[in-house]
C-alpha cells in the first residue's frame, strides 16, 4: 500500500516565541496544537490521532493527551530525535489510509534556551543503559564535535572547503533577514563565517545553528476533510525513513541516512530531484545540509561543496532555494530538534504563504528532509515529498 | 572532558574493562563470519551469530577523522580510529600537539585512568 496522496497537511503552525520564559513545556505543546488547528479551521474535538516524540513531557503521548483533553483512537510516539516529526507525518498518512484516524495532530516544543542547556558543547546522554554509552561518553562526544568529524572527513575525501560550507549559512541569513521571528536576522558573508571562532575544527561559530525555545504543530487529515476546508491543499506524495548507525565499526561519516530515505520517498512520489522547486533541509550545522543534498541526489556525492557555493541555495538567485525561513541556522531550532520547522516552511512555500521576498514562484513540489540524533554516531533520516493540489 | 556518569553494570562488556585495567586492549571477533566489530557485543552485528570471542587487539590503528574541541576549559581531540583489526572506534588523541593531528596518522593505544577507576583506551601518535 502506498500513502501517495492519501493524506494532506491541513494545518501548520510555528510558535513565534524564541525564548519561552513564563511558558511551561506542556503549555507550549498545547499552544502550537491550538495554532495548527486554527490554521486548518478545525476544532480540538476533531482530533482523533496524536503524535509526539521525546520532547513531550511524560509517558509517550499520555500526559499531553490528558493535558489537552484529547479523545483519541490512534497514538504514535516514534522518537528518532529531530526527524521524528517528518516520520510522524508519514505514519499519520499510513494510519489515515488504514482508517485508524481522520485528523492527526503532531506537536513539538522545547525550552533549551530558557533552561540554559549547554546544547552543543557538553556530552548528552539520553539513557545511560544504551550499550554504546561506555564506549563513547568518556571521550567527550558533543553535538558539535561529532558533526565536525563528518566535515573533517568530507573535506579530506572530497576537498570540500570551509568557504563552501559557509555559503550555506550565507543563504540561510539572506532568507532570515525577512523573517520577523528569526533569532539571527543579520545578513552574513562567507568571510564572516570563516572568520568566526572555531568551536570544533573545522566548524566555526557561524557554522552552528541557533539555540531557541518554541515549537510547532501539524494537522494531517484524510483527503475528503482537506477538500472541505478553506485552505490551500498540500498533500503527501511520498515518504521515506531510514536509521543509519556505526555499522559494527564500518564507519563512513561522509553520508547520511538520506541516502536511503531519499530514494524511497522519490520512488513513492514518482518524481526526481530535478522536479523539486523548494527544499527544507535539516541544518543543525552547515555540514549536514551539504551531506543530505548529496545523499538526496541533488548533486553527486562529493560535489556538494560546489553545489551550495555562489548562492545556489538562495531564493530568487540559485537553482535550489532552501530553508527560506532562515532554518535552524538563523531562525529557530526549538527543543534542539529541527524536523518540525522543516515541514512547516515547506507547507508555507506550497501554499504561497512564505515571505514574499523568499517565496518560490509556482512552488508546486517541495521536499522536507530531517535527521535526528547525530550524523557522527547514529541518526534517523526522514524524507517527505509534498505537493500542492491545483 | 566528560562529567562523571553513573553507569549500570554490564556483564556483556565487563571483561573488556577488566582487561583495560590490566593494560590489555581487547577486540571482539566473530568465529562465524571472521570479522571483528566495535563496540564489543555478544551477538555479531554482521551475521548475528553468537560465536563471538575476545581476542587481544594489536592496539594499532590510523586516524579516520578527528576534531579539536576548542571552546572548553580543557581543549581535547576527539577522533575515530580505524583499528588494524578492521573496525573504527571513537576515542581521543593524547600526548601530542593537537595541531599536528592528521587523518591517516598512525596511532597506538594507551590507557587513561578516570576518577571512577575505569581505564579508558585512548590513542597517541605511533
Ligand atoms: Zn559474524
Amino acid at each position: 500500500m502506498s500513502i501517495r496522496n492519501q493524506a494532506y497537511i491541513a494545518g501548520a503552525y510555528e510558535h513565534p516565541t524564541r525564548k519561552a520564559t513564563g511558558i511551561s513545556l506542556a503549555q507550549l505543546h498545547a499552544e502550537v496544537a491550538k495554532g495548527a488547528l486554527e490554521d486548518a479551521g478545525l476544532a480540538k474535538d476533531d482530533v482523533d490521532g496524536y503524535f509526539c516524540a521525546g520532547d513531550a513531557p511524560g509517558l509517550g503521548p499520555l500526559n499531553m493527551a490528558d493535558y489537552m483533553g484529547l479523545k483519541l483512537r490512534h497514538v504514535d510516539s516514534t522518537d528518532t530525535g529531530g526527524s521524528s516529526y517528518l516520520i510522524h507525518v508519514a505514519h499519520a498518512a499510513q494510519a489515515i489510509a488504514a482508517g485508524k484516524c481522520n485528523v492527526a495532530l503532531i506537536t513539538l516544543a522545547g525550552r533549551p534556551r530558557s533552561e540554559g542547556m549547554a546544547t552543543g558543547t557538553a556530552p548528552r546522554v539520553w539513557n545511560a543503559a544504551a550499550p554504546d554509552v561506555p564506549f563513547e561518553y568518556f571521550y567527550g562526544p558533543t553535538v558539535v564535535n561529532m558533526y565536525a568529524m563528518c566535515a573533517m572527513r568530507h573535506m579530506h575525501e572530497f576537498g570540500t572547503t570551509a568557504e563552501q560550507l559557509a555559503w550555506i549559512k550565507v543563504a540561510a541569513s539572506q532568507h532570515a533577514q525577512w523573517n520577523d521571528h528569526a533569532m539571527l536576522r543579520e545578513v552574513v558573508t562567507v568571510e564572516d563565517v570563516v572568520n568566526s571562532p572555531l568551536i570544533a575544527d573545522p566548524l566555526h561559530r557561524l557554522d552552528c545553528c541557533v539555540i531557541s525555545d518554541g515549537g510547532g504543530a501539524l494537522i494531517v487529515v484524510r483527503p475528503e476533510i482537506a477538500r472541505s476546508l478553506q485552505r490551500p491543499k498540500v498533500r503527501l506524495r511520498g515518504a521515506g525513513e531510514a536509521p543509519k548507525h556505526q555499522m559494527g565499526g564500518k564507519i563512513d561519516l561522509t553520508y547520511s541516512g538520506a541516502r536511503w530515505s531519499g530514494p524511497a520517498a522519490f520512488a513513492e512520489a514518482g518524481v526526481t530531484p530535478a522536479d523539486i522547486k523548494y527544499a527544507s533541509i535539516y541544518d543543525s550545522f552547515t555540514i549536514p545540509v551539504l551531506m543530505q543534498l548529496e545523499d538526496l541526489g541533488f548533486c553527486e556525492k562529493g560535489r556538494g561543496g560546489a553545489f551550495v557555493a555562489d548562492g545556489n541555495l538562495i531564493s530568487g538567485v540559485g537553482r535550489l532555494p532552501f530553508n527560506t525561513d532562515g532554518g535552524g541556522l538563523c531562525n529557530n531550532h526549538p527543543a534542539n530538534r529541527g524536523g518540525m520547522t522543516k515541514v512547516i516552511e515547506a507547507v508555507r512555500q506550497l501554499r504561497g504563504e512564505a515571505h514574499p521576498r523568499v517565496q518560490v514562484r509556482n512552488c508546486d513540489l517541495a521536499l522536507a528532509q530531517g535527521t535526528g540524533g547525530s550524523l557522527g554516531t547514529r541518526h534517523g533520516s526522514a524524507t517527505l515529498i509534498l505537493e500542492r493540489e491545483s | 572532558m566528560a562529567e562523571a556518569l553513573a553507569l549500570p553494570s554490564n556483564p556483556e562488556t565487563e571483561p573488556f574493562w577488566q582487561a583495560c585495567r590490566e593494560g590489555r586492549f581487547l577486540v571482539r571477533r566473530c568465529d562465524s563470519c571472521g570479522q571483528a566489530h566495535w563496540y564489543p557485543r555478544t551477538l555479531c552485528p554482521f551475521c548475528f551469530s553468537d560465536r563471538t570471542v575476545w581476542q587481544d587487539g594489536s592496539g594499532r590503528g590510523t586516524i579516520y577523522s578527528f576534531s579539536i574541541m576548542r571552546r572548553v576549559p580543557e581543549p581535547y581531540a576527539i577522533a575515530y580510529v580505524t583499528l588494524d583489526e578492521g573496525p573504527s572506534m571513537m576515542t581521543t588523541i593524547v600526548d601530542c600537539d593537537f595541531d599536528t593531528i592528521r587523518i591517516g596518522m598512525p596511532v597506538t593505544v594507551a590507557f587513561k585512568t578516570l576518577d571512577d577507576g575505569r581505564a579508558l583506551p585512548v590513542f597517541r601518535p605511533a
